[in-house]
């Protein structure tokens, strides 16, 4: 495999580990715009464990998801008080405080970054990629992935039924964190540096898209949307010089033209997103959607399900 | 008695909206609680539930006092309410929000307990799988009452429960309070449509701005033209605009 597609592998694992980290709140009826606080959290644990102490990664990793989920969960008791914008404010808030506090930080490196001795090749990524993929798919079958559900339809009625709505709340919530803080973990071993630029409110608000476009019912949705995401900036690297090219040709302009501007996938990517939002809110991938792909393939299956 | 509530408060945000309410269910009994919006009916229920902490007085569910106990508590005790406006988790299918009812069960009955819900609803059991919000109106309705069935409730307590639905679906509904309660299910049935709830009703309780106003049977409230339009502002629902009078 070349090293490009090899980079490419493994930065679509780590988002889509990141992206699950987002999804398990969201789909819970929290909206976490705190992302790349908890993604620098376990990345900063896994580089710092690895370059002071020598841990191996098979250490470093796993602390790094650790650290992330406690301290997720700490927050998540204060922080869950809130409600709609004020949530999404204070998860903000909460990756401000922990960019400003890396960035002050001389033990961390500040503004230097911090250098990871320990490197990993594109296998480790994906292979965790799978397994939180799964562990998720499992997560949303069982008794508490009804009960996220149902939190993110009414906390009301939920609380009705007799759910603790708060205990299923702070768990998905940690959770999330600690797959966030994975996905930083991996990230740390993969770039074999880390610096706190790398976490800003972009990378926030790109992992929460890559959620809320994706869809927020199904355990589909992240790897849709991340993938979707991670692949579109590098299939229209390919393209859009080519497009550019035969406009140019349409216009009567033969002689090659200068490839366009970088910004130009944004704004692609923003146009997209604005579409996406207009038609199809729920995100891409739907429980609707799911079912009936099921039910064409397998209706024995279907049914069995129904009676379990 | 099953239900024994005495001098109950419950706030809701600074002011007080049940006062010092007392009212009680016996074992198999149907009561109604009736009075105009605002009058606190759905915080007395909230209250009752546990999903508001009441801030005064005492509710003893058959002698256990459940006044500070959680929502959970109370569901486990077999107390359970199906709220207003047909509160259904609209993104969950029509299965999945029956299993949200057995939340609190532990036993391993759930799953016949469930068939026997499809076998009163067929209308449910059709679209068992289908989304609940593309349900009409009644047959919400039908799902909500459905869902606390299946937490295999001692008392069920309506909030509203023909709120909106047409004429058709309120006879039906009726019918299908009074054979709930032939099953042994004990109801609290709180209600603007007072002259079909004090029908199935044997004793009424009359709500004014979070006091318990009034308390007979529901023969009696009925033939009391006087008081009830009084408090109530005539006897035929808000869809005859009763409330304004009052207001």
């Amino acid at each position: 495999m070349s090293g490009y597609w090899a980079g490419i592998l493994s930065i679509l694992a780590i988002n889509i580990v990141f992206a699950y980290g987002i999804f398990l709140p969201v789909a819970t009826g929290q909206l976490n715009l705190g992302g790349a606080g908890f993604q620098a959290l376990g990345a900063y644990a896994a580089a710092y464990a690895s370059a002071s102490f020598g841990l191996p990664v098979y250490v470093t990793i796993p602390l790094a998801a650790l650290l992330a989920g406690a301290i997720g969960a700490l927050i998540a008791f204060p922080i869950l008080r809130t409600r709609g914008v004020y949530l999404v404010l204070a998860t903000f808030a909460f990756a401000e405080v922990v960019a400003g506090s890396i960035l002050n930080s001389e033990t961390l490196g500040g503004a230097m970054g911090l250098s990871v001795p320990a490197f990993i090749d594109w296998q480790i990524p994906v292979a965790v990629a799978v397994l939180v993929s799964l562990f998720v798919f499992y997560l949303m079958s069982t008794r508490f992935g009804l009960t996220m559900r149902a939190a993110h339809d009414d906390e009301v009625v939920t609380d009705l039924m007799g759910v603790n709505i708060r205990k299923t709340q702070v768990t998905a919530f940690g959770l999330g964190a600690a797959l966030a803080g994975l996905a930083g973990g991996l990230y740390a071993h993969t770039f074999s540096f880390v610096e706190i630029q790398g976490f800003n409110a972009v990378v926030s608000i790109y992992v929460l898209l890559y959620v809320l476009l994706g869809g927020t019912q199904t355990a589909w949705g992240p790897i849709v949307g991340a993938t979707f995401f991670t692949m579109l900036p590098e299939v229209l690297r390919e393209t859009l010089p080519t497009v550019k090219q035969t406009l140019a040709t349409l216009v009567g302009i033969t002689e090659p033209v200068a490839p366009p501007d970088e910004s130009w996938r944004l704004v692609i990517l923003g146009v997209l997103t604005v579409l996406m939002m207009a038609f199809r809110p729920e995100g891409l991938i739907t429980r609707t959607m799911m079912e009936r792909l099921q039910f064409r393939r397998s209706p024995s299956r279907a049914a069995a399900e129904v009676s379990a | 008695m099953l239900l024994d509530v005495s001098r109950l408060d419950v706030n809701y945000g600074r002011t007080r909206a049940v006062k010092q309410v007392s009212l009680s269910v016996r074992e198999g009994e149907i009561v109604t609680v009736l009075g105009a919006n605002g009058a606190g009916k759905t915080s007395l229920l909230r209250g009752l539930q546990g999903a508001v902490r009441p801030a005064g007085g005492k509710i003893l569910f058959d002698g256990t006092d459940l006044t500070q106990a959680p929502p959970s508590a109370r569901v486990r005790n077999g107390m359970m309410l199906v709220p207003e406006g047909r509160q259904i988790f609209v993104s969950m299918t029509v299965h999945e929000n029956l299993l949200m009812g057995s939340y609190m069960r532990a036993d391993a009955d759930v799953s016949r307990d469930m068939e026997a819900i499809y076998d009163r609803f067929p209308n449910l059991a059709e679209r068992r799988n289908m989304k609940a919000s593309v349900l009409s109106g009644g047959e919400q309705q039908m799902l909500a009452i459905g869902r606390a069935l299946v937490g295999r409730p001692r008392l069920i307590m309506l909030d509203e429960p023909s709120l909106g639905l047409s004429p058709l679906f309120v006879g039906k509904l009726f019918e299908l309070i009074l054979e709930l309660n032939k099953s042994g299910i004990s109801i609290l049935l709180v209600e603007q449509n007072t002259t079909m709830a004090l029908e199935v009703a044997s004793r009424g309780y009359v709500l004014e701005l979070g006091s318990a106003v009034l308390e007979d049977d529901a023969a009696a409230l009925s033939n009391n033209t006087a008081l009830t339009e009084a408090y109530l502002g005539g006897g035929h629902g808000p869809a005859a605009g009763g409330t304004h009078a009052h207001a």
